[in-house]
This record gives structure tokens, C-alpha cells and sequence, in this order.
């Protein structure tokens, strides 16, 4: 069929800087915006939404900086998070409901409650985590 | 596009100079200038009013109904908005307001503010008796309605689905007159509105069903009739019957105040409102229960239909909200929600969609993002959309061409311009050789 030919995925990027505060949540709002105009059913908006907030967040309070890639097809959205350390020790650990490293002054804030990799997991419907200490973390979530 | 969708918002041609004041203000980019005049388009358009206020030459018009209309009904009542209130000096009170309003063509008065309390404490019962998700979202304001149905299809089901307070005043205030005896055809309820989007509410309900409200006037068409029958009023009596807590909906948090021990957000003006959206969307709002969105600044007192500064208008509402009538209108014993229930559900409008056909779509899409990063980025509005983003969307829905920007016809013109030079020094082989110089 030609549909299949028609196909191509569009690929959105995002550099993410940290402790960028202020920039967090632009990414998830411009996916949005781009999902509402492809006809993305709503509760798949607000899922790819949540996801790609909490992985902004993440890059942000967390990582050394990183990178969003959002890959659209038809009835699926697929979210690569990249970033270049510093890698989690514990990958079981962080991804309990309520666990977090983020120091004193992120949580003054209001954030590092903890939630965020559950959070992303709970939006996904495939998510899959890979770090290496020193090096980075990987995270690839398909929400359909 | 076939779907009509009534609008209460349009345009007056001739006056309209095809500037481009109102394409960058609409917030749902529902404005195009074609053929030096603004053409609004009805599917995105959420009837906000925002253009009525900005645009110079007054080219904007709002459909509500003439004063005169009331003559059609031989029992008119009048509905006023709690913001009508506020759009008089200290010394006229709600009593003459209202005496007023009796004096210049109706024959009943029932307070909108009224309504507005009943509206609180069902909202309140509601959302303690019912599981729903958080943060619910106010129902109160029309154009906030229609901007979730475009924008944010996935808050829909946040939506308090309970009537607003003039659909339950107006209701009660059919009920009343039928109840005392007048026929039913002879009664007309007109409700006295801030704001075009009333309009629509009435004309295109979402989720009430058919209203009982018969015809909308805008505040700034009674006004002067009004002011010249309160000048005229002698002793009133006491006529006002509704709290301060009704009156104060006229003003942002006046909703959200009455409803007891909730963590809301209270927010005005629709781009404040559509952060505060993309913000629970991507749910960072957790704690908030209730979000009051407002349209207008300042609230109803803001609304492109009145007269008064909004913020003098707040001022006269804060006090008048404190003045305690000496007869107030009795409130049913208890709450009742299931009276103010939604009859249907609202669904979302694609309005903003490329294609039906996903596939097809995400091409557009990729055509439509080369197309943008070819334009020059100023978002200087000369091609009649508000951005160039929004250039490259009409480009790639055939309803504007690439040449409609000046930056790219300058392009097309000089290139056009060299190569006329470079074909004007070639000769047929026939005629002979150029003289090198």
C-alpha cells in the first residue's frame, strides 16, 4: 500500500541545558502542540506531555545537559532521552516511586520529589533505561 | 469545513483597513487578512473578544442583541451579570440599578448573582460527592470552554459539567414567571452580558442543552438608556436580594472564593489561562484542585462589552460584595448538583488538524516545517498570517502561497531581475556573435 511509503517519522530535536530552569517544559510543550495538529488523540498528548516534562526536568536537575529526540509516526510517538552523565548507580533504586538524589535546595523548589522516572514509565507503553556511571543515561520510551 | 458553528464575533468589511493588529492578538491564530481585509476562521475561533478590544477602526462587531428586541415579548426580564454592577459610580446603588432596569422595559429583574451562589455551592457539592479528575476546571466562562474543546482535548474530562450562572438563573427565572401564571411564549429572558461569548454560549450551547436564556444584550447597549432612568429615579426601596458572594464572580477568585476549604488557581487573560492549561497538561499542577480560568483581565468586569475600566469596574464590584442587602432571596436548604447536571458531553474540535489521515499529516508537517525555515522568522504579519509558522501551515493547506511574503517575492523579483540581465546579452546563433569587450 502506499501509505506505508507515505510514512516517514518526523523527527523533532531538543538540546537540554542544565539547571536551566526556565526553559524546562518548552520541549514537551512544542511535541504538544505538533500532536494536536497531527491528531493525536488527547489522553496520547497528555501522556507524551507528562513523559517529556519529566524527562526535561530530569536532564535539568540531574544531568551534565542532554538531548530530547521525539520520533512521530502515525498513532505512535517515540522519546529518546540522551545525556552525557552522570549515569545512575542504582537503576532499581531510582526508579521506586518516592526515591531521589536531588539535593536540599532542588527540593526547596518543589522538585526531586522523586516521581519522575516512575512517572515515565507509568506514561509509556514500552520504556527502557540504560546507564553507565561516568559515562550517561539512555532512555527510550514508545507511548501508543 | 462545513460544520456552521454560530459566532458572535464579526466583521464589519468596511471598516476594516486589513491591518494587522488583530491576527496577532487572536490566541488561537483564528485571523487571516485576505484581500486586505481580516477574515476570522469560525472552527478555531472561541468568540474571546480579544479582537473586538484591539482593533483600531472598531471593525469588530459583536452579534448580541438590540435593546429593541425586548419589545418582541410582552413579559421581558432581565438578567444582569453581577458585572453590571460594578459599571456605576459609588453613589448608584444596586437598588436603582435595578429600579432602572425595571423603568426602561422590563418587567421582572432576577439577579445573576444570585444564580452565581447557587452555581458556588453546587460546584462545592459536586466535587466533594463526586470523584473527578484534578484540578477540576470552571465551566463559568464560554470562551475558556471553547478554547479547551480546541486546544486541549485532553482537559475535557476536567470540565465541571454544571450549568452556568445564567443558565440556572435564567431557568429559575423562566420557572418563576410560568409559575406565577404568565404564558409561557409571552416571556422573554435577556440576559445583560459583559462579553460576546455569552452569545455563543446561548446560540451554540455546550453541554446544557438548549438555553432558556431568549436573547443577550451587551452591557455597553443598555448602559446609556439605563444611566438616563437612574438619573431620573426617585425612592427605590430595597430590590437587591443577592449576597456579596454572588456579586463578586464579576471579579477573578470571586468564584473560586466561595468554594470552601480547595487549594485553587485563579487566573485571567486567555494567554495567562492557555499557560496555566499547558502547564496542568503536562502535569506539573498536582496540588491544585480547582482552576477558575477566566478570558478577560480582571474577569467579567473585564469583558469587551462593557464600559468601565476593568479595574475601576473591581474596585465598585469589592464593595458593593460587601454592602449586605436588609431582604436577601432565600437559597434551597441544601446544594442540589443533579438540577445544574450537563444534559451532554462536549467533544473535542480538530480545528487545529493538518489531515484526517495521520500519515498524510506528518507529511504536511515535514513540508511545512522546510517551508518555515525558508521564511525570514520576523513574524511581520504583511502576508496576512500572524508568524511565519503560520505562514508555512496556510502554504501547506493550500490556502496561501509561498510569494504572499514580501521578504520572498523581493527574492523571486531579483533573481527574476539577473536573470533578465544574463538573457538580455545572449543573442541567437543566427543573428551573430557578441563583441567581447
Amino acid at each position: 500500500m502506499a501509505k506505508a511509503e507515505r510514512a516517514k517519522p518526523l523527527i523533532m530535536n531538543f538540546a537540554i541545558e542544565r539547571g536551566n530552569f526556565q526553559l524546562a517544559g518548552e520541549a514537551s510543550s512544542k511535541i504538544k502542540g505538533r500532536l494536536l495538529q497531527l491528531g493525536f488523540p488527547g489522553n496520547l498528548i497528555r501522556r507524551v506531555a507528562i513523559a517529556t516534562y519529566e524527562a526535561e526536568m530530569n536532564l535539568v536537575i540531574h544531568s551534565y545537559g542532554g538531548t530530547i529526540e521525539a520520533r512521530i509516526e502515525p498513532g505512535k510517538v517515540t522519546i529518546t532521552v540522551n545525556d552525557v552523565g552522570p549515569g545512575i548507580p542504582d537503576l532499581d533504586k531510582a526508579m521506586k516511586a518516592g526515591f531521589s538524589t536531588a539535593p536540599e535546595e532542588i527540593r526547596e523548589m518543589g522538585f526531586g520529589a522523586g516521581m519522575g522516572l516512575p512517572n515515565m514509565r507509568n506514561c509509556s507503553s514500552e520504556f527502557r533505561i540504560d546507564s553507565v556511571v561516568g559515562k550517561g543515561t539512555t532512555i527510550k520510551m514508545v507511548i501508543s | 469545513m462545513g460544520n456552521k458553528y454560530f459566532h458572535s464575533v464579526t466583521l464589519d468589511s468596511d471598516l476594516c483597513r486589513g491591518c494587522t493588529n488583530c491576527i496577532k492578538r487572536c490566541p488561537t491564530e483564528a485571523i487571516r487578512v485576505r484581500e486586505g481585509k481580516a477574515k476570522i476562521i469560525d472552527e478555531r475561533c472561541i468568540d474571546c473578544g480579544e479582537c473586538l478590544r484591539i482593533c483600531p477602526y472598531h471593525a469588530k462587531l459583536a452579534l448580541s442583541d438590540p435593546l429593541d428586541r425586548i419589545k418582541q415579548y410582552k413579559y421581558p426580564v432581565a438578567l444582569p451579570a453581577p458585572s453590571l454592577y460594578g459599571q456605576f459610580g459609588s453613589k448608584v446603588s444596586v437598588d436603582q440599578i435595578i429600579a432602572g432596569l425595571l423603568e426602561i422595559g422590563f418587567c421582572q429583574v432576577e439577579e445573576v448573582a444570585y444564580g452565581a451562589e447557587l452555581v458556588s455551592r453546587a460546584f462545592a457539592a459536586f466535587l466533594k460527592e463526586n470523584p473527578f479528575p484534578r484540578p477540576a476546571i470552571s465551566s463559568a466562562c464560554p470562551a475558556v470552554l471553547r478554547l479547551v474543546q480546541v486546544k486541549f482535548p485532553e482537559l475535557l474530562n476536567h470540565i465541571v459539567p454544571l450549568n452556568s450562572p445564567m443558565e440556572t438563573t435564567a431557568r429559575l427565572a423562566r420557572a418563576r414567571m410560568v409559575d406565577a401564571g404568565y404564558p409561557p411564549e409571552e416571556v422573554g429572558i435577556f440576559f445583560i452580558t459583559p462579553c460576546a461569548a455569552k452569545v455563543t454560549a446561548v446560540k451554540n450551547p455546550l453541554g446544557t442543552g438548549k438555553s432558556a436564556v431568549d436573547g443577550v444584550i451587551g452591557i455597553a447597549d443598555v448602559f446609556g438608556p439605563l444611566s438616563k432612568a437612574i438619573n431620573k429615579l426617585e425612592e427605590t426601596g430595597n430590590l437587591r436580594q443577592s449576597t456579596g458572594k454572588g456579586v463578586g464572580w464579576a471579579v477573578t477568585g470571586g468564584e473560586s472564593r466561595l468554594l470552601g476549604d480547595i487549594r485553587y488557581l485563579a487566573v485571567d487573560g486567555l494567554m495567562n489561562v492557555n499557560q496555566v492549561f499547558e502547564e496542568v497538561m503536562m502535569g506539573k499542577l498536582k496540588e491544585i484542585e480547582f482552576i477558575e480560568g477566566l478570558a478577560c483581565v480582571g474577569g467579567c468586569v473585564g469583558g469587551p462589552l462593557t464600559v468601565v475600566n476593568p479595574f475601576v469596574a473591581k474596585a465598585r464590584i469589592l464593595r458593593c460584595a460587601q454592602e449586605v442587602p436588609p431582604v436577601l432571596r432565600e437559597l434551597p436548604p441544601r446544594p442540589n448538583w443533579q438540577d445544574l447536571l450537563w444534559k451532554e458531553k462536549i467533544h473535542p474540535v480538530g480545528a487545529l488538524r493538518l489531515d484526517d489521515d495521520m500519515s498524510v499529516a506528518i507529511q504536511k508537517m515535514e513540508t511545512m516545517e522546510r517551508i518555515s525555515e525558508s521564511l525570514p522568522g520576523l513574524d511581520c504579519g504583511s502576508c496576512g498570517a500572524p508568524t511565519c509558522v503560520a505562514l508555512a501551515e496556510d502554504i501547506v493547506r493550500r490556502q496561501a502561497d509561498e510569494v504572499d511574503c514580501v521578504f520572498k517575492l523581493r527574492e523571486k523579483v531579483t533573481q527574476l531581475a539577473e536573470m533578465m540581465v544574463e538573457l538580455s546579452s545572449k543573442l541567437p546563433p543566427s543573428i551573430g556573435k557578441k563583441e567581447k569587450e
